[in-house]
């Protein structure tokens, strides 16, 4: 699959780069697939990649509504990170982190993967100590983890007031030095690629409108590109997952959809080179390879598909960054965009087998998707090839609300707006 | 977003809080049906078009509203409190005041 290389490069500038080849062909969907996977999101593709690839399951189909990139993978703030404190998080996003570190390699394609690391401040003393307590939970499980003092931050972000000065003091910090940021669009792009090259069909345009079934069984789907049957049948569509549940008579779920914004400055000189996350609210920030400062906050807070957000929430952001760094309030903003999430209601995803027989959801990534597509994709795969989970993501199951389960590492329980 | 209070009239959504989904109905506080009570606490329809919601006009007259909401475009179709004996919709009282 090594198309690309130094050689490859300069081969293909010198004959004025006519020769490359589509990076993933536009085939018409088959009238059968062993595996269908709905959405076209860096999840789903992750998905089909590591079908082919761990699984040799290669007579796969991706049914995406939209082109690739269209929806949440191209709607992110492109960090990645491994920091959490229960052991069924850190497992999970660590094996994901292990991914990232090789995923331009693996693909043949650079995914513009960053370490630059991911400071969360601390302004209170409780504060402090809890991020020493997330710190050490990380570190028994093998994750780096280092809390640094104001000074030792003051160092990393000069554009910071760290004194006594400052709106919210800083008392410190809790950093992964091996968390940073990746490039959305590479990696939904690369994954595509992988997935293509091994046999995979990535049919875009091709909106699912219903289920094939025998008795209670899904067999397949109706899309407005003609029905198609599968033997199983994946669900990768993140925010649409209760509208696409609903498609198989699934009413109910512990998910609600909700808007997140963000935002990007115009480009500036290098401002600021790690990812950092505010105490005080909920507030991130990094600096993209172009220039522009990528952040946001939390989610608009009430069910929304709409892919749009509402006023309230960027004054907020924006008071929340000029909080932390005043020094910004002449910078123009240039854009803003919004993603819908599903938001689970323990903050935890969901990746299991059913709940229909015949049928694989991969859902509930609430505003953490990014980072977990890697491992996202990995066990979503060996769920489907094998029909039960992996220890990754065996405690991701969909049954875990009603079994008292909950993974829930904010502690804010079935409230999915404040998570 | 606009809401419109029954009391206040139309008024700017940071004056209000959501309080979530109003289709759930709390099973009796003696029921011991587990299924009920998971499904009260964890599940949800989140339908992509009219839903009916809870807010608080917090920053106002503190009423408990009942709202629905296209949760595709966010028009608000209907605004009434959430009291089922003061159910007044504010069309209805927009109406009453021409």
């Amino acid at each position: 699959m090594a198309e690309y290389s130094a050689f490859s490069l300069l081969a293909n500038a010198l004959k004025g780069n006519k020769d490359w080849k589509p990076a993933w062909r536009k085939p018409d969907p088959k009238a059968s697939y062993d595996v269908i996977i709905i959405g076209g999101g860096g999840h789903g593709l992750a998905t089909a990649y590591y079908l082919a690839k761990e699984h040799g399951i290669t007579n796969v189909a991706v049914l995406e509504k939209g082109w690739l990139g269209s929806g949440n993978v191209g709607r992110n703030t492109t960090a990645v990170r491994s920091n959490y404190l229960l052991p069924a998080n850190t497992r999970f996003y660590e094996h994901s982190m292990k991914l990232w570190e090789n995923l331009s390699h693996d693909l043949n394609y650079n995914v513009m993967f960053s370490q630059r690391g991911c400071l969360n401040l601390a302004h209170t003393p409780a504060q402090f100590d809890d991020y020493a307590r997330r710190g050490n939970a990380m570190r028994h499980l093998g994750v780096d983890a280092e809390l640094m003092t104001p000074a030792e931050i003051k160092r990393l972000i000069p554009a910071l007031d760290v004194s006594d000065a400052a709106r919210f003091p800083v008392l410190g910090g809790l950093m992964q030095r091996r968390a940073g940021t990746a490039r959305h669009d590479a990696v939904a792009w690369g994954y595509a690629r992988g997935a293509d090259r091994r046999g995979v069909d990535i049919v875009e345009n091709c909106e699912v409108t219903g289920f094939l079934r025998d008795g209670d069984r899904i067999t397949g789907v109706t899309t407005s590109r003609g029905d198609i049957r599968a033997k199983k049948v994946a669900v990768a569509v993140a925010g649409s997952t209760g509208r696409v549940m609903q498609l198989a008579g699934v009413e109910t779920m512990p998910i609600e959809s909700h808007v997140l914004q963000a935002f990007v400055t115009e480009s500036l000189k290098p401002f600021i080179d790690t990812v950092v996350t505010f105490g005080m609210g909920h507030f991130y920030m990094s600096q993209s390879d172009k220039g522009g400062l990528v952040y946001g906050g939390d989610i608009d807070g009430y069910n929304s598909y709409a892919q749009r957000g509402n006023l309230p929430v960027v004054d907020e952001v924006m008071s929340e960054m000029l909080a932390l760094f005043p020094g910004l309030a002449r910078v123009r903003m240039l854009r803003s965009w919004g993603g819908v999430c599903d938001m689970s209601m323990d903050g935890s995803p969901i990746i299991t087998t059913g709940p229909l027989p015949g049928m694989y959801l991969n859902c509930g990534w609430c505003y953490g998707g990014f980072k977990a597509t890697p491992a996202s994709g990995w066990c979503f795969a060996w769920t489907i090839a094998k029909d039960q989970p992996h220890e990754f993501n065996a405690p991701f199951t969909l049954d875990r609300f009603h079994r008292g389960l909950v993974i829930d590492d904010k502690g804010q329980g079935a409230n999915p707006r404040l998570h | 977003m606009l809401i419109t209070c029954p009391y206040c009239g139309p008024r700017d959504v940071i004056e209000f809080t959501y309080q979530g989904d109003a289709n759930r109905e709390r099973p009796n506080p003696a029921s011991q049906n587990l299924d009920a009570w998971n499904a009260y606490v964890y599940d949800r329809l989140n339908p992509a078009g009219d839903h009916n919601e809870f807010w608080q006009h917090s920053g106002g007259c503190r009423s408990h509203l009942k709202v629905v909401r296209n949760t595709l475009t966010h028009e608000i179709s209907s605004v009434a409190f959430a009291r089922g004996d003061h159910a007044s919709t504010s069309r209805r009282k927009a109406e009453g005041k021409s």
